[in-house]
């Protein structure tokens, strides 16, 4: 890492109490996001991914106890009252969500929801200049200015979400975190939005954490990826090297039981994601891992740097002396009950 | 993955009789802090209510238009006493008794008026939601009209012209509230309907081929007959206030029918000037605390149904220490 | 469960039509202004589904493919009677289907189902699994009570849901996603079916639970021989399960043919661009950049001639450009620029609304104080800038009058379904007449 990273999490954990037992959404998260890097962040639902993205921005529901360090901007975000993180959010954190039409606000005008954006957290700007950078954020999105004082309901859906993404990034933000920006639009509106998340380095110096369960848009948009199962994170790297030789048997058998064009197989993997509540003991992934081992169901597996910013967490790969010989027989397990199937 | 083969599954029937009763009430018994309260308070009082009300020929020391007991005449406005616990009024009648047994009376009033209402407006607004159309409009339109009426003054009016037919009575003040209460039974239950009808389940059942009542019965009912607890508390703690009202006004039962606290308290009123309170506190009494009752259970149990604004319970959370430490034995 | 034999009629041939569509047209009212709407009038219509005609063929897998306002969910359900037709015909297993009463449509309800989308919104909260699941039973007079629950069970067992015991009195809300699809699935496999429409089954589900539905899918399939319409907008997963792809943009085929060829050598450009858009989890991939611009038009005012022109980066002469195109272009262009530059050249122009009809000859009115040649420069501007966009081969003339500018464009040709190779493509590219149309007129001279 040449330079000081945008925003550094450390061991994060973010737990819900409910009725049945303390939830352990996100359960000692490290990562670091460079500046103008994307990330992507995947994992399927109920990982804990959009808890991660909105602990980052200490957007959690109430009853929510978060612990950890993130670390920007010099400042720890975590324990932060709701007040002094709302100077962060927006002008230096952005968001936006899966679903545009809900976050616009229908009785606003397009120009109307920038002026308001930009006033709040730059009261200096003129209108000209509030108008300027409205226009010329908006234009890289390819909204042109015709349109700029039309109402939400105006717009298409692909549409919106570029007025949300511009909204997000008029305030030129170092970091914006987008959670599922594309899974309800049709896939060319998806592939166009892409191409503009995968450019704002370019145009806007802006880091972007990318969350969503689509491998495939992390293959294309991504710089690095970060593989979230069970609440944490088992695998990282450079999304070229994760992608075509992949670590983790948990981000090996995502990959297989993608569904692309050249798929000829249908691979799934056995059983399903763990109850957070209580989850398993050692590795998460150990109850459907093919490769698992006798340790793997006792100890949770360190973090091995496969060099070039590359970390993984699995027994496989250590080549650690505690863990003899007899730890590494394959582990014998029941066959998983058929209802436990999701 | 294998999908297995039908083997020989021969399955056990079903052990609990109701389970969607109790899944029903699960939001009930999740409820926390102030709803929590309101609910348990509202059923608490409304419960004692209904217990003096089955229990009113034993716990009552006289009949309600008893002015003697074993030949010795009561007193007239009597303060209370060891005889009279709520003291007497000006007919001589003991006032501990009539206050219980007008619980029957409100009571009465209560279910016939429900009875009437939820049996009239729940079909209609299911019927007029789900078909929608020309009839749906004509309906809509009349009980919008219904609505707008001032509910005390169309009561009134009702009673009085019903009262030469039906003879005054709990049923002329229970029909006199229905009709009011109908409109509200209907807006509740059409509203709900109508977006029960677009969900996909919905349209799953006429795919399979389901005859409309059947969906309407068996998809749409139950998940809309849940907004009806609410409102039937809120309506019967109205129905009450109606009748009384009404019984204030004159229009109420006759004397000789029953015990009524509206009447009651409309007695009291010249009592008041002359310092004498107990004939028209404790009937009154009644009133604002049933009503309270029924107020808080209705209350409790709207934001308990309504998922909008029921708060998901939230349990403490400890975080241990004991996050596992890498390669640590667990 | 019972055999294949049963799904089928006894004189059935292995390649018979099971379902026949001719020039089907499902068109949706719009509601109109304030005063209109009071009188219950309604204005414009929404083309749904646009004039289709295709064969469903026994035991085929049949795709419909399109993106969201292309018509494909309405399509299947008009088959399946569940919204009414406006025109043409619908016959499935050689009974008409459209115009029948919901009454006699019931008693066909046995033979076609349907899976949906949203797995946590079809199954009704209310009702176990095993209520749901044998509703189809009871509704149809086949099973009730211990009888009902052993077949419940049963078709449980069958989609995976194993042991029965463990789901068959459980609520929707105790089920994962996955479940909950399968049960959806046994519900509408519990009675037979012949014909199943899947309408995006999958696509709410995860990755790897993708996999688990769609495996279940091909087996019952091939032991029980249904017939599969599958809709779906993920040209992926259709390209695994289905023999025929049906391309739907805007209410219309596109392109339709057998697997191999839609995937191996697309014609249509919408084929091609949907193919390309698809992200794959290849290293070496990037995001794909000459996307088509743009995304679907309202379904109600689609473009002239063809419905897939101003985003077709193949588009010439006369595939229908008219004035919301030009609209469109200036917008994109002035996206592009600088406030000052932008606004600049907005006032060379008039009233810009005209353009909002959608037609081939048009005026455009200069500006206050501008003259028409200052709007004819504007466009050789806008010309010269990018020649290579198609709009300008749709051009005729440009003629200056007074203070405004006349612009005319070329007739439209509505492209046709044709067969080309093992496909039939709806598309200019491919359609003799339309390319001698272009012959004719760079005769005539423009």
């Amino acid at each position: 890492m040449t330079s000081e990273p945008v925003v550094s999490v450390r061991d994060l954990r973010v737990y819900y109490g409910t009725l049945r037992g303390t939830v352990r959404a996100v359960d000692g998260v490290s990562l670091e996001i460079g500046e103008g890097e994307v990330l992507g962040l995947v994992g399927e639902s109920g990982c804990g991914k959009s808890t991660l993205g909105r602990g980052i921005l200490g957007l959690l529901p109430e009853g929510a106890v978060t612990d950890g360090e993130v670390l920007f901007g010099g400042r720890n975000l975590v324990g932060m009252s709701d007040r002094e993180l709302r100077k962060f959010r927006g002008p230096d954190l952005g968001l936006i969500f899966q679903e545009p039409m809900t976050r616009l606000n229908p009785l606003m005008r397009i120009d109307q929801h920038f002026a308001e954006t930009l006033k709040q957290h730059e009261p200096g700007l003129n209108d000209a200049e509030v108008r300027r950078r409205s226009l010329e954020t908006l234009g890289r999105m390819g909204i042109p200015p015709t349109r700029f004082k039309q109402y939400p309901h105006e717009f298409s859906g692909g549409m919106r979400q570029r007025i949300m993404i511009a909204l997000a990034l008029v305030l030129r933000p170092k970091l914006l975190i987008a959670d599922e920006p594309t899974t309800s639009l049709d896939v060319i509106v998806e592939a166009q939005i892409l191409s503009i998340l995968a450019d704002l380095r370019r145009d806007f110096g802006t880091a972007l954490l990318l969350i969503t369960h689509n491998l495939g848009i992390v293959a294309e948009a991504c710089d690095r990826v970060a593989v979230m199962y069970a609440g944490q994170i088992v695998e990282e790297g450079d999304a070229r090297d994760v992608f075509s030789e992949p670590a983790h048997p948990y981000t090996r058998e995502l990959l297989r039981s993608t569904i692309s064009l050249d798929t000829t197989e249908l691979h799934s993997i056995p059983g399903a994601p763990p109850n957070l509540i209580t989850p398993p003991p050692g590795c998460r992934f150990h109850p459907r891992c093919p490769d698992a081992m006798s340790v793997c169901a006792t100890t949770f597996p360190p973090q091995e740097d496969l060099g070039g910013r590359r970390r993984v967490f699995c027994w496989l790969h250590t080549s650690d002396e505690r863990v003899g010989p007899v730890d590494r027989e394959p582990l014998e397990r029941e066959e998983l009950a058929v209802a436990e199937e999701a | 993955m294998a999908v297995t083969s039908p083997t020989d599954t021969s399955i056990q029937p079903r052990r609990s009789r109701l389970p969607g009763v109790r899944r029903a009430f699960a939001p009930v018994s999740e409820a926390r802090g102030m709803t929590r309260t309101m609910l348990w308070l509202g059923v608490g009082i409304t419960l004692a209510f209904v217990l003096i009300a089955v229990l009113a020929p034993v716990i009552a020391p006289y009949d309600f238009d008893a002015f003697e007991a074993n030949g010795k005449r009561f007193p007239q406005l009597a303060p209370p006493s060891r005889d009279h616990l709520m003291g007497t009024n000006v007919q001589s009648t003991d006032v501990l008794s009539r206050v219980i047994w007008g619980t029957q009376t409100e009571l009465k009033v209560v279910i016939v008026s429900l009875i009437i209402s939820i049996g009239v407006g729940v079909p209609l607004g299911l019927f007029s939601g789900y078909f929608g159309g020309k009839l749906d409009r004509v309906l809509v339109l009349l009980m919008d009209a219904l609505l707008v009426f001032p509910f005390l003054l169309l009561a009134i009016v009702i009673a009085f012209l019903l009262s030469d037919r039906v003879g005054q009575g709990i049923l002329t003040a229970a029909i006199a509230i229905t009709v009011v209460y109908i409109p509200l039974y209907f807006r509740v239950v059409r509203n709900h309907t109508i977006s029960i009808r677009e969900e996909p389940f919905v349209e799953a059942a006429r795919a399979l081929g389901a005859r409309p009542l059947t969906i309407i019965r068996k998809y749409v009912f139950f998940n809309v007959v849940q907004n009806v607890p609410p409102l039937a508390t809120l309506n019967a703690a109205d129905a009450i206030l109606t009748l009384a009202a009404l019984g204030f006004l004159g229009y109420g039962i006759q004397p000789t029918e029953g015990a009524e606290w509206g009447y009651d308290v409309n007695r009291a009123v010249s009592d008041a000037a002359s310092g004498i309170w107990w004939t028209g506190l404790f009937p009154g009494l009644a009133i604002v605390l049933l009503v309270v009752g029924l107020t808080l259970l209705g209350e409790g149990l709207s934001e308990t149904v309504n998922p909008v604004l029921r708060k998901r319970p939230v349990a403490p959370v400890e975080l241990e220490a004991a996050h596992p430490l890498e390669g640590e034995e667990q | 469960m019972a055999t294949v034999d049963e799904a089928r009629p006894p004189d059935a041939r292995a390649d018979d039509v099971l379902v026949a569509v001719r020039n089907l047209k499902t068109y949706y009212g719009l509601r109109g202004s304030f005063r209109q709407r009071i009188f219950g009038r309604e204005s414009g219509s929404v083309r749904a589904v646009d004039d289709v005609t295709l064969d469903i063929r026994r035991g085929e897998v049949l795709g419909l493919v399109g993106e969201s306002g292309s018509g494909k969910t309405t399509l299947g359900r008009t088959l399946l009677g569940l919204v009414p037709a406006t025109e043409g015909s619908v016959r499935f297993e050689g009974e008409e289907i459209t115009g029948m009463s919901e009454r006699e449509l019931r008693r066909l309800r046995r033979r076609m189902q349907i899976v949906f989308q949203d797995p946590h919104a079809s199954l009704n909260p209310a009702m176990t699994i095993e209520q749901s699941v044998g509703h189809p039973l009871e509704i149809h007079g086949v099973a009730k009570g211990a009888q009902r629950r052993q077949r419940v069970a049963e078709a449980l067992e069958t989609v995976g849901l194993s042991p029965a015991e463990q789901f068959i009195d459980k609520y929707p809300s105790d089920l994962s996603g996955g479940q909950k699809q399968r049960a959806v699935i046994a519900r509408a496999i519990i009675l037979n079916p012949v014909l199943l429409v899947a309408d995006e089954p999958v696509s709410m589900l995860d990755m790897s639970v993708r996999a688990k539905i769609l495996q279940l899918m091909l087996h019952l399939k091939h032991e029980f021989g249904f017939t599969y319409l599958y809709i779906t907008h993920d040209l992926a997963t259709a390209k695994f399960f289905c023999d025929r792809i049906a391309i739907l943009y805007l209410g219309r085929i596109v392109e339709i043919g057998p697997s191999e060829a839609i995937y191996e050598d697309p014609k249509h450009p919408y084929t091609k661009a949907l193919l390309k858009a698809i992200p794959e989890p290849d290293p070496r991939r990037s995001v794909p950049r000459d996307l088509p611009r743009g995304e679907i038009p309202d379904a109600a005012r689609p473009p002239l001639g063809c419905s897939f022109h101003p985003r077709c980066p193949a588009a010439f002469e006369v595939c229908g450009w008219e004035s919301r195109d030009l609209r469109d272009l200036l917008e994109a262009r002035w996206a592009r620029m600088a406030e000052a530059e932008y606004e600049a050249e907005q006032a060379v122009l008039g009233d810009m609304s005209r353009l909002d009809e959608s037609s081939t000859s048009f005026r455009l009115d200069a500006g206050s104080g501008r003259s028409a040649e200052e709007v004819a420069a504007l466009l050789a501007r806008v010309r010269s800038d990018d020649p290579a966009e198609p709009f300008w081969r749709g051009l005729r003339s440009i003629r200056e009058i007074e203070r405004h500018v006349e612009v005319e464009l070329n007739e439209p040709y509505a492209p046709r379904l044709l067969p080309v190779g093992s496909v039939q493509v709806e598309c200019n590219l491919y359609d003799e007449d339309a390319l001698q149309q272009v012959e004719t007129l760079a005769v005539s001279g423009s």
